[in-house]
Order: structure tokens, then sequence, then C-alpha cells
């Protein structure tokens, strides 16, 4: 068992800002950062599986997913952070100190900070999990390399599916952008992008129905919702951004949320219905959803953090 | 390099996987893989705490016809190879716990 003044878990934007907040603030955190996959519930959140941060202040030039996370990783450490490779498995948060559990190895503290994040909604189809890897990818960043000259398709019409688009239009000799209604989420300058594109195909009010071939993927079964017709579009690679659902499983009935699964926080701050336990980032977020509103707010929950542990009086130093 | 993890290359590949004594894992990889470097640390890890199996890297970006010829179409993929026959693959990224768990028959039962 380990004591630490505050815990935070989940490595993102969200929590990593908290991170390098509190450890300057000399508050010994602790950051369980997760444990590595290739789906975006993962240390440093999903960033990790992007390519190019275009909107993130600071860098004109862009800068890779996972090269801002690495050096945000860097700069908590720098400050004394400490991380830990690891899922939490359980919490009880019903008593000070809370606990936390990575399998049977107990982890206390005096307050937490929530930062687990969010994570990539994939299709649903029983097909998927035959044909994760062998065509169906999960990061773009990762894969697109293993499409050079190939036809390929995104499902989604976000930011996320236009920019993986985009991005795997650099190897793929077509991009077929599987959009579900007759227009695009995705911000205006990702739209034209889109649009200004000629290696990217819109099909607008498009479902995929099914994914086919055994061992490797041969194509996707898509249905127009408009007109019922169906067809067989021959990828051999699909990558999906449909959207996310909230990284909130281990706190069912012990944190408030919405119905949705969004952790609920008071308006204006990073407060919880559990007083000393603070939450920051998308897991409380499913408006704005982007690095630097996570950024934001993992600084809001680490300030919010210091100041409670400094009324209630903390244990401090393990 | 210091934690035993050896790099493969085309022109060495065939060679150290068929004449490997013990099991060996190779990471295929790539510089721009954001999860390929989350397991990393732990992929050495292992190859210091179990001498039961070798582990190996391979870049696809420079290695692309090793990378085909095994049908890797999602980095990062870990293959194990036997007596120079692929024994196991793993796709995707993965936490050390579940890795080892997925290892298990390739390393000695008792240590």
């Amino acid at each position: 068992m380990s004591h630490h003044p505050v815990l935070i878990i989940g490595s993102g934007p969200a929590g990593l800002t908290a991170a390098i907040y509190s450890a300057r603030a000399n508050l010994a955190p602790l950051v369980i950062e997760g444990e590595p996959s290739s789906t975006s519930d993962q240390p440093g959140g999903q960033l990790m599986l992007t390519t190019e941060v275009e909107n993130f202040p600071g860098f004109p030039e862009g800068i890779m997913g996972p090269d801002l996370m690495m050096r945000m990783r860097e700069q908590a450490a720098r400050f004394g952070a400490q991380f830990l490779t690891e899922k939490v498995t359980a919490v009880d948060f019903t008593e000070r100190p809370f606990k936390a559990w990575v399998r049977d190895t107990l982890y206390t503290a005096d307050a937490i900070i929530v930062s687990t994040g969010a994570q990539s909604l994939m299709l649903g189809l029983e097909s998927e999990s035959r044909l994760l890897g062998h065509g169906l990818s999960t990061c773009a960043t990762c894969d697109g390399f293993f499409f050079r000259g190939q036809e390929i398709a995104v499902v989604g019409g976000g930011d996320s599916a236009v920019e993986e688009a985009s991005f795997l239009t650099k190897f793929a000799s077509k991009v077929i952008l599987i959009v579900r209604r007759d227009e695009l989420r995705a911000s205006k300058i990702m739209q034209e992008r889109a649009f200004n594109n000629p290696k990217i195909e819109l099909r607008w009010n498009t479902v995929v129905d099914d994914l086919l071939g055994q061992d490797k993927l041969e194509g996707a079964v898509v249905r127009d919702v408009v007109t019922g017709e169906v067809t067989t579009l021959p990828v051999t690679g699909l990558f999906v951004a449909i959207g996310h659902r909230p990284n909130t499983d281990l706190f069912k009935g012990v944190l408030a949320m919405e119905d949705n699964g969004y952790l609920i926080t008071q308006p204006g701050s990073s407060y919880t219905d559990v007083e000393g336990v603070f939450a920051c980032g998308d897991v409380q977020d499913h408006t704005y959803r982007q690095a630097i509103t996570a950024a934001g707010s993992g600084c809001t929950a680490a300030i919010d953090t210091e100041r409670w542990l400094e009324a209630v009086g903390h244990s401090s130093h393990a | 390099m210091a934690d035993g993890i050896v790099t493969l290359t085309t022109s060495t590949f065939d060679e150290t996987v068929a004449s490997s004594e013990v099991p060996i894992l190779v990471d295929f990889w790539a510089e721009w893989c954001g999860p390929c470097k989350m397991i990393a640390p732990i992929l050495s890890e292992i190859a210091t705490e179990q001498p039961g199996i070798k582990i190996a890297k391979l870049n696809v970006d420079e290695n692309p016809d090793i990378a085909m010829r095994f049908n890797v179409m999602s980095i990062p993929t870990l293959l194990v190879f036997n007596q120079g026959e692929v024994q196991k693959r793993l796709v995707g990224a993965k936490g050390k716990g579940q890795l080892l768990q997925e290892l298990n028959e390739f390393l000695p039962t008792s240590r």
C-alpha cells in the first residue's frame, strides 16, 4: 500500500495538466496512467492515436499527437509527478483517505482527480473482432502505411473522421468517407479539406451493415439509409471514427453521472458529487472535447484540489 | 542493446528467427506509431526478466517486405516464432500483465 496526497487516474491532456500543476504545488501526485492498448483508452489518451494536431496553441507548425503527449508527460515528470503504467481496477470513495486498487495493490489518497477520458466507439458488428488488425483499424497513424495504393474507407462525419481521411490520402489511392447523414459535423476548415481533396469521395446517408473477408478485409457492405439500396464497397481498409463514450465503468454507483455515462461536475468547477474527488477532461465533457479544453479543465481540477486540501488540512507527504 | 533486444532487418530476419534456440518475439513497429512507443518499455522489461524468450524488433517502415510477408496490417503486431514458425500473433498494444499471460506458453513454467 502507498499513500499519496493526490492520485490522478488517467493521463490524457487533462490528467497530465493536473499532474503538472499539482506537482508544482508540491502535492507529489501519483498518476495511474492506464495500460497500453490500441484503443484510445490508453496512456496519453485519444491523442496517442491521432496524427497532426494543428490547433494546440504554441505549435504553429502542428505537432504529432503522440509527441505532444510525450512532452506533457515529461513536463509532469520533471516536477516530480510519479507514473504507474497500470489500469485502476476498483475504487472506494466512501471515506477518506480514498482508495484505488490496481488488482491486489491498494493506493490511498487525500484527494482524487479523475481524468479517464473517453474512447472511440466501434461499429458493433460481429465481423469487427475478426477483422481488427486485418484491414479494420482503430489507428490511422499506426496503420495508414499498410494501405499504400489501395482503396479504403473511413466511417464518420466529425473532425476526427475528416482528419483521418485526409491523412490516409497520403497512402491510399482513394478514401471513401462514409457519412450517416447528408452533412458533415466537422468544422468548416475540415469540411473544405474533405471537399477539396480529389482522393476523398463522400458517401452521404450511408451506414455500414457488414464487413466481408475471413482473414483480411475484402469489402464493406453499406446501405443508403434514404433509398435502402445495399452495395458492397471493395475496400481493403476501414477506419472507424464515429464518436466516443466516456471511460466511467469504474465509477458506476460511485460518482454521479449523466444517463450517457459522463461524470457530472458542478458548473464552473471540477467538483464531483463526492467531496475531495475532482473530474476533468473528456470524462465530464461531451460538448467541447478538445485537447486544449481538457488541459484547461485539468488545470482547474489541480487548483480546486490544492485549495480543497488546504481547507481540510491534508496528511501530506507519504 | 543493453536490454538484449535484437534489431532485425530484411537481411538478418530469416537467419535470426530460424537459428534462435528459444522462442523469439518480433515486435513489428514504426516511429510514427503511438501505441508502439507505449509498449517499448514493457518489451524491454520482459527482455530483461524473461531469459526464456528472445525479444526482437523490426521497423516496418524500413523493412516493409518482411511486414508484407507476414500480413502485418496493423502495428504494433507481435509475432512469436519457435523453430522458425509463427506460433502466435498478437495485434495491438497490451499491458504487461496481459502480455505475459499471452506469452505464458513460451515461458519456462518455474523461474
